[in-house]
């Protein structure tokens, strides 16, 4: 197999911090070669490099053999799909296929078939006509593999292509890869689903902290095997022993909760010291359930009880009011003041805390304050003056936490609470929610990593298509079967009577 | 002043040089504009027209502290301008037509601010209709209704607005009271807004409105309350301004202050676009704006042109502290 691109020893630093160290990877002709990691591992860095869009501070870049600068990536016939592509959603499908290759007077019978040709090609049916704002998270997806696509490369990255995808239309994108590789396309799969990785790849590259532990033979390797790679330890290191706690009083209790196309008539409930999990696919609804139950949006329908008794929840103020908090899916947009210091955010959602009756701020009493919750949540700032936005991912979501442990709250939701922090923030985070736990608390956890809800919760609900699909109990946790509950299941149907 | 500088870390995106320039632009603006005037009229150095500038930069600046305070919550109140005449026509129109005592006739102006912010604060904070569209609505009204009040004649405040007239013209520490009363004004913002719940959550909201909502505060009333503090200062600053000129002579007063006052906030350094700004930089701004058009009229520049040159003078003055990105979306 001739080799279509080389990466020899590359490294990469920003702002002093190194991203890769001396990494050797390369892309042979007709195979998938996939590349995992954890967060933070250096799979996007690595990426950026050999799609030219980042330079690399040492090391060389070789494609077809000859060596080459920082270049443009459309130049270098290298396409990558992953969640960047940015499609325009008042713009017709056929229109944000061939964005860049508009001409002035646009013929539009000829682009439409083009497009319809080229989604057709992939194994799929979308009518290029439609707006793509109209479309579903999973077609929208499709429409940017369509465009990344468009035109001939010789290697194609696919960045988690399929997280948003259901299972058949997931393995019809395989069926698209293995053509790809038939001709004799070099592809790069970079995804954290193991099973599929290990099914569906060639080769198998273990990034960690920046660099390569090991390539190997997909054929080789066992999950259990890539997991320990990735993490350095097995999987049964990862997650602190779970003690036992004392499971109390129902705290928070979900009736009937709808609001919109993607919560539909859910009910569960929270006890305190428990933590319970929230699973399922991206767009399932779990995001949409969580800011129902706080008011962030308006719900039809639906009872929220705390503590046994009936709040009526209008606004975030009400659900504030009765302990419930929310440490939400993206912190900068919604969770976050980021221009503004620790010590700005850590006492927003309790400023009377801080503050004499006239609320005159009291603010030597403020820093101590703070000084406790950082040093309560492992910050690793310590100056509580600096600004939000210079903090790592980690410490952003600790004065996130640190907000609602000031604000005094009893029923914690935190929605994907340790997505892009590194290994050891992560564990800081695990560790801070079992506390809440062992104090009392009752934790929802909205994670779409499997690993850390069978980890961490006692048990695990699962989300599809806005609605609860079931619990999962720790004697069943398996990914098949979280898989199994969460999948759509009119994808299933449709299968049968429209697609082949 | 320090007790009204900003505290704690400056964002980290500017560095060295810029950070100077963003911090002390409108102050080396001002003492640069100050040599000019000074060099360029003899005239300008005498106490009596120094006193001159404070007296009439006094409304223009009481306004400012209120815009201040709605552009940091990310909004936006065009009708401060017509707040300020409607002040202005009504404390002289009840104390000349309806022979009220001055200060219930101040009281009275006031809280036709308060009104007029109030109505502001209800469309935008809870029918969420944009703040642009609202005050503009609320500018065009009232000014029709001072010019209503006025019939198109002027109207002199004679011996009932003697007291009026006293507090616009007399002078304490050596400065016009009026000037005393707006720093009063910057000292009060300065501690509300750094040193208080409600100042911390006003800023919290032009940083990160979605995020201050899901805290848990219910914002809708904090941003009327804004507004209510803008309309009540415009208002106020009107009624200073009758007390200047012994009348209410055209609803045409403070006609350009809007652009003025916003000029004062933006050349201070604020954002049109909300999150940091101090109160400090905003009082340099006045001043500059002020030195501005005395040093206008000092050179003869017609009354037509004045604002124009304003204008121009203000975006040359933007473009060269922080360059074109100042001004752009």
């Amino acid at each position: 197999m001739a080799e279509l691109a080389k990466l020899i020893a590359i490294t990469t630093s920003f702002d002093g911090v190194c991203a890769l160290r001396g990494v050797d990877f390369e892309v042979r002709s007709g195979e998938v070669h996939a590349l995992i990691g954890e967060n933070g591992s250096g799979k996007s860095a690595l990426m950026r490099v050999l799609c030219g869009q980042m330079a690399p501070s040492s090391g060389e870049v070789r494609i077809d053999g000859t060596r080459v600068e920082f270049r443009d990536p459309r130049a270098m016939s290298i396409a990558i799909v992953n969640q960047e592509i940015a499609l325009a959603p008042d713009l017709s499908v056929a229109e944000n296929i061939f964005l860049g290759e508009l001409s002035h007077v646009i013929a539009w019978g000829a682009l439409r078939r083009r497009a319809r040709d080229l989604i057709h090609a992939l194994g799929f049916d979308i009518d290029p006509r439609r707006q793509v704002g109209s479309l579903t998270v999973a077609d929208q997806q499709i429409v940017k593999i369509a465009k990344a696509l468009s035109r001939k490369f010789k290697i194609v990255v696919f960045d988690e292509p399929i997280a948003e995808l259901s299972t058949s239309d997931a393995d019809r994108l395989h069926k698209v890869i293995g053509k790809l590789r038939s001709e004799g396309v070099g592809i790069v799969y970079v995804s954290d689903r193991l099973e599929e990785v290990l099914r569906i790849s060639d080769r198998v590259t273990v990034l960690k902290d920046g660099e390569v532990v090991g390539t190997q033979d997909a054929k080789a390797l066992t999950i259990d095997d890539a997991i320990r790679m990735m993490v350095g330890r097995p999987m049964s290191a990862l997650f602190p022993e779970k003690a036992a706690r004392d499971i109390g009083a129902e705290r928070l209790a979900v009736r009937g909760l709808s609001a919109g196309p993607r919560v539909r008539g859910v009910s569960f409930s929270l006890r305190s010291g428990e933590i319970v999990g929230l699973g399922g696919l991206v767009g399932a609804g779990r995001t949409e359930v969580a800011r129902a139950i706080i008011g962030a949006d308006p719900r039809e329908s639906g009872a929220i009880h705390v503590n046994g008794r009936e709040i009526k929840v209008r606004s975030p103020a009400d659900s504030v009011a009765a302990g419930i908090c929310l440490a939400p899916e993206c912190r900068e947009l919604h969770g976050l003041f980021p221009d503004m210091s620790i010590r700005f955010n850590a006492t927003m959602a309790n400023l009377s805390g801080v503050a004499n009756p006239f609320g005159l701020l009291k603010v030597g009493l403020e820093r101590t304050v703070v000084m406790d919750l950082g040093r309560t949540l492992r910050l690793r700032e310590s100056r509580i003056d600096a600004s939000v936005s210079s903090l790592s991912a980690g410490d952003q979501q600790k004065v996130v936490l640190a907000k609602w442990l000031h604000a005094g709250g009893e029923i914690f939701i935190l929605d994907e609470p340790t997505r892009g922090l590194d290994v050891a923030d992560k564990s800081d985070i695990h560790a801070f929610i079992i506390k809440l736990a062992e104090a009392g608390k009752a934790v929802l956890v909205i994670s779409s990593e499997h690993r850390e809800l069978f980890g961490l919760c006692d048990r695990v609900l699962v989300m599809g298509e806005g609605q609860l699909r079931g619990e999962l109990q720790p004697r069943d946790y398996s990914e098949e079967k979280l898989l199994s509950l969460a999948l759509p299941r009119q994808a299933f149907q449709q299968q049968g009577e429209t697609r082949s | 002043m320090t007790a009204i500088s900003e505290p704690g870390a400056r964002a980290k995106r500017y560095s060295g040089f810029a950070v100077v320039l963003q911090r002390f632009g409108a102050l080396g603006f001002f003492v640069a504009l100050v040599i000019i005037a000074a060099s360029s009229s003899p005239y300008f150095l005498t106490g009596l027209n120094l006193l001159n500038v404070l007296r009439n930069l006094a409304g223009d600046g009481i306004m400012a502290v209120g815009i201040l305070f709605v552009i940091l919550t990310g909004r936006i109140d065009l009708s401060v301008g017509s707040i300020a005449a409607l002040g202005s026509v009504l404390s002289a129109y009840l104390i000349a037509a309806s022979g009220y005592s001055a200060p219930v006739a101040i009281l009275l102006a006031v809280l036709s601010g308060v009104a007029c912010g109030i109505v502001n604060g209800v469309f935008i904070a809870y029918l969420k209709w944009r703040s642009l569209f609202v005050s503009l609505a609320v500018m065009l009204i009232v000014r029709q209704l001072s010019e209503i009040t006025l019939s198109g004649r002027p109207i002199f405040l004679g011996a009932g607005g003697d007291s009026l007239e006293t507090f616009s013209r007399s002078l304490l520490f050596g400065l016009p009271e009026s000037f005393v009363f707006m720093l009063g004004a910057y000292l009060l913002g300065g501690i509300v807004l750094n040193y208080t719940r409600f100042g911390r959550l006003i800023t919290a909201i032009g940083s990160n409105e979605e995020a201050v909502r899901l805290s848990g505060v219910a914002v809708s009333r904090y941003i009327v309350a804004v507004y209510v503090i803008c309309g009540a200062l415009a208002a106020g600053a009107g009624v200073a301004i009758t007390g200047l000129i012994g009348g209410a002579g055209s609803a045409h007063t403070s006609y350009t202050v809007i652009f003025e006052a916003i000029a004062a906030v933006v050349t201070g350094g604020a954002g049109l676009r909300g999150g940091r700004a101090g109160v400090v930089t905003t009082l340099l701004g006045v001043l500059v704006v002020g030195c501005i058009t005395n040093l206008m009229a000092l050179a003869g520049v017609s009354m037509y042109w004045q604002p124009v040159c304003m204008v121009v003078i203000i975006a040359i003055a933007l473009l060269i502290q922080y360059g074109a990105r100042s001004l752009r979306r």
